[in-house]
């Protein structure tokens, strides 16, 4: 068990602002640090999980799917779960009637459904939480 | 064929993810797809244009992001296909950015330009 726990909420969606790959980076930094790291996925941050997120060519660069190797946020959380370990352990959970609101229930294998009071839980058992509202 | 101006203004949103900013991209593939559009940078958006951006070395785990963004170089490429890019000069100045800090061919104009130049256009698309 890390001695240290950091809970982070989201609201953002994938593809929409840098606040979420900021926030990815300091679960990384602190998963790094062994620290253990919770996220409370709200409201259009229920997506960054959905496991059909498929990488694309750019037409403009002319470029293919392996080319271009564009990002999936499925893709960098899965790697956060890979790295988690040990001490240092990730939990994520996916606002459940976010979920059910956008249909976005098809997840890589990690998150877990909850709801705020997880997240309250959560903020009361941490080091520090981290809100990053949407803008 | 009507003339559109598509105005860039909240900078930086996602563009890690993407690999580009998303306004840009879908001017570039208007002009692609035969339209008349130029493109107006303001606000942080005038950094768009800057010289020498680095977004490389994102890594979570094990997974790398191998193709970062090349905003500077996506909009050199917007005005080699003929898409006019103007910057809001005094956006640039509020934020030290000089006409030398910029990628060849952008057109700056005055803030007091802004009203005309949309004026010159058929359409404002301000994302």
């Amino acid at each position: 068990m890390a001695d240290k726990t950091i809970t982070i909420s989201l609201m953002d969606g994938p593809y929409d602002s840098e606040t979420t790959t900021t926030a990815l980076r300091i679960a990384e930094a602190a998963l790094s640090k062994g620290i253990s790291v919770n996220v409370f996925a709200y409201e259009g941050a229920v997506s960054l999980t959905l496991k059909g997120q498929t990488q694309h060519p750019n037409p403009v660069k002319g470029t293919t799917a392996e080319q271009q190797q564009h990002p999936t946020t499925a893709g960098f959380i899965a790697a956060l779960f890979e790295k988690a370990g040990g001490d240092a352990q990730l939990q994520w959970v996916n606002c459940g009637l976010c979920v059910d609101e956008r249909g976005a229930s098809d997840w890589i294998d990690g998150p877990r459904r909850g709801g705020p009071a997880d997240f309250y839980k959560w903020s009361q058992e941490s080091t520090n939480t981290l809100v990053i509202g949407t803008r | 064929m009507p003339k559109v101006l598509s105005v860039v203004e909240h900078a930086y949103a996602g563009t890690i993810e993407e690999q580009d900013d998303t306004v840009l991209w879908i001017t570039h593939m208007v002009k692609n797809a035969g339209g008349d559009i130029s493109a107006l940078l303001r606000g942080n958006a005038t950094n768009y244009a800057v010289r020498g951006q680095d977004a490389s070395g994102l890594r979570f785990g094990g997974v790398t992001l191998s193709v970062p963004p090349t905003i500077e170089k996506d909009v050199a490429d917007m005005i080699a296909k003929g898409i006019t890019v103007y910057a809001v000069r005094e956006d640039l100045e509020q934020r030290g950015i000089s006409a030398s800090d910029l990628v060849p061919g952008v057109t700056t104009i005055s803030a007091s330009d802004v009203a005309r130049l949309f004026d010159e256009h058929d359409q404002i698309w301000h994302w």
